[in-house]
């Protein structure tokens, strides 16, 4: 027999080998998944996690398309992982992205065809305030009458995705689309426009925010006391509450944190990417980038490393799509698998297996 | 528009199959979340249901068959869960969101090849007499049984949790888990028994959109209901009968909702379609500011992990 014993001190070692040990995990289950559905095992994990780096024929393609798709969930998922370690849990930040890039489309399209070079900074500002104000709804009702933070972000969802749905059929419709439902193409209009910076590498300058924004978190968590403060308020509401601050302030930081950069995220995304605010914009970055926190322990570092791995999943699931006509679902059970792996091997990091003697 | 179209008692009869599947989910996390389990997956369990329930009903041609396969479904996919955070003391908040990501992509990929299939009939259940009343007949009386039995499921789980010894421990489980191992109630079994109960209900909530209510399988039919049989049970105070008052408030707004569009009043879709989350956030609201002096009603070791220290 054995029993558990919290581990006093923190193992690196474990810490690390946890969602390594996950990802293979994920792979010979996710293979078994394949294999039931029909398609070669071997030949669709190699789709996923090496074709879109390595491949001839895809790489030229995919590489960029990494990128692209790692930007948001980087920046989401370092938004996200200061509540989760205070224990404040936003998982309505897929609402806040679709707020944050209709703030930002509404505000360069209410000035077509005007040109400035103003126009593109104030629309990410405008990006930010729309996933904040999304996110300080969950916030204020917790502060001030203890409503459950995380059953109004997710309500306020499917709030976004009809007020997304308003959008590109009424308010925000194309006058010259023919009828057709979807804005103007914001990739037509320079001003508004968030273009690759380097040709042919996926580089925008939501990349290089969400690289910068990985630096930014590592400092405030280990270098700052208000990273301080949200671990402390984590671990132990009582002991921060001698600190003689209110733990409202951290509820309303993680969340307006959080809310704010999916906002950019989806402003970013609308003005480059995804080009223009359609019925179908969202497509579950704020429930991925979730995993994502995760995967990376709430850490920033590892944070941009499970960005390049989920994105490399996205890229490599579409890839299967394509070739091996596995379904757009199958990947999604993949992640959720990858988040139970992950899950459950904390019990190895938080204890000790001692073995007893009978 | 017209709203003499509407017709109320057909309306109310909606209402209650609309309420149904919220209240059956919900009774399930509530019998969790009284043994100390907070289960955020009631959207992914309901959507297995749904998926399940579905294909049991169609290649067996018998959606009874289903409605139990719904559960069995649903029951399935919370063991996993239930592993995960009994045995594994994984975080119960993430474990849940894992469990409803991972149930979306289960359901999508097993429900692919039967969308847009039409599922066997339901036989309604009319209750004899009782179904000729007029007008009240039609309103409560010639549902079927999945209706009752979530009536008589509330009245059950009440008598459980309120007379029952069983209840009495699974209650003093979820209050204090330290306390209630030490005079030697076994917290993990209880836990992972009430997990798997809630997992069935919220199959078999999940079985009745997918075979009744809708009926038909499309990918993410459940649209939220999960996350709304959470907030349900925050709201009801963790009582059975105040479960089945939300659900039915709730059932109300979603078809007057569906009614107006209908009848093409001057509302926007897109805004209609907004009113049931609204109106579940505004009940939150509403519900907290009721009890701002503690959390009247939510067990004590709601959401935390029970690790035997001795």
């Amino acid at each position: 027999m054995f029993k558990l014993e919290p581990r006093v001190e923190f193992s690196p070692m474990i810490s690390f080998l946890g969602p390594l040990f996950s990802i293979v995990l994920t792979m010979i289950f996710g293979g078994i998944l394949f294999f039931s559905l029909g398609v070669d095992p071997v030949a669709a994990i190699k789709m996923i996690f090496w074709d879109p780096l390595m491949s001839e024929t895809f790489a030229e393609y995919s590489r960029p398309q990494i990128l692209i798709k790692a930007a948001p969930l980087i920046l989401i998922a370092l938004g996200l992982s200061l509540g989760f370690k205070a224990n404040i849990w936003n998982i309505g930040a897929e609402g806040q992205y679709i707020m944050g890039a209709i703030f930002g489309a509404t505000f360069a399209l209410s000035l077509y065809p005007s040109e400035s070079v103003f126009i593109f900074p104030v629309m990410i500002i405008a990006g930010i305030i729309g996933g904040g104000i999304w996110a300080m709804i969950p916030a204020m009702l917790k502060v001030k009458f203890k409503v459950n933070e995380i059953l109004v972000s997710l309500m306020l969802v499917y709030v976004a995705e009809q007020i997304l749905a308003l959008a590109s059929l009424g308010f925000l419709r194309n006058p010259d689309g023919a009828g057709f439902p979807g804005s103007r193409n914001l990739n037509d209009y320079p001003s508004a426009s968030n273009l690759e910076l380097i040709n042919g590498t996926g580089i925008h300058l939501g990349v290089l925010i969400s690289l910068l924004m990985v630096i930014f978190f590592y400092i405030l968590l280990f270098r700052h006391s208000l990273g301080f403060k949200i671990k402390l308020i984590g671990h132990s509401p009582k002991a921060y509450a001698f600190s003689g601050d209110s733990p409202n302030k951290m509820v309303v930081i993680c969340l307006l944190v959080s809310g704010g950069l999916a906002g950019v995220a989806g402003l970013f995304e609308v003005a480059g990417p995804a080009g223009q605010i359609t019925i179908d914009f969202n497509v579950g970055y704020g429930f991925t980038a979730i995993i994502v926190a995760f995967l990376g322990r709430l850490n920033p570092i590892g944070i941009f490393l499970a960005g390049i791995i989920m994105a490399l999943t996205y890229v490599g699931g579409e890839l299967t799509q394509f070739m091996l006509n596995l379904p757009a679902a199958a990947i999604q059970v993949f992640q959720g698998m990858l988040l139970f792996f992950l899950l459950s091997f904390d019990l190895f990091v938080n204890y000790k297996l001692k073995f007893l003697k009978d | 528009m017209d709203f003499s179209e509407i017709n109320i008692p057909i309306l109310i009869a909606s209402l209650i199959v609309t309420a149904t599947p919220l209240i059956l989910a919900a009774l399930g996390e509530l019998i969790a979340e009284k043994s100390g389990v907070l289960n955020l997956g009631v959207e992914g369990m309901m959507i297995i249901g749904a998926v399940s329930g579905f294909i049991i009903g169609v290649e067996t041609g018998s959606a009874l068959l289903g409605i139990i396969g719904s559960a069995v479904g649903g029951a399935l996919l919370s063991f996993l869960f239930a592993f995960i955070v009994l045995v594994m003391k994984a975080n119960q908040v993430a474990s849940g969101l894992a469990l409803t990501i991972f149930g979306l992509g289960i359901a999508a990929l097993l429900g692919h090849p039967y969308t847009g299939i039409a599922p066997p009939q339901f036989q309604s259940f009319s209750l004899p007499l009782l179904e000729d009343i007029p007008i009240i007949g039609v309103m409560f009386f010639q549902h079927d049984f999945v209706v009752y039995f979530s009536i008589l499921a509330s009245i059950a789980t009440w008598y459980f949790l309120k007379y029952s010894r069983r209840g009495l421990v699974l209650r003093s489980i979820g209050e204090n888990h330290d306390v209630a191992h030490s005079l030697g109630y076994k917290v993990i079994a209880t836990r992972f028994a009430s997990i798997l109960f809630g997992g069935a209900l919220a199959g078999l909530g999940g079985g009745y959109l997918s075979l009744v209510r809708v009926p038909q399988w499309t990918e993410g039919m459940t649209a939220g209901a999960g996350w709304i049989a959470l907030a349900l049970v925050v709201f009801s105070g963790w009582h059975p009968f105040r479960l089945i008052l939300g659900a039915y408030i709730f059932g109300g707004i979603t078809i007057l909702q569906l009614n107006l569009q209908a009848i093409g009043v001057n509302i926007n879709i897109a805004i209609l379609s907004m009113a049931p989350y609204l109106a579940t956030i505004i009940a939150l609201v509403i519900i907290s500011v009721s009890r701002i002096q503690g959390n009247k009603g939510a067990p004590g070791s709601l959401g935390v992990s029970f690790v035997k220290v001795t």
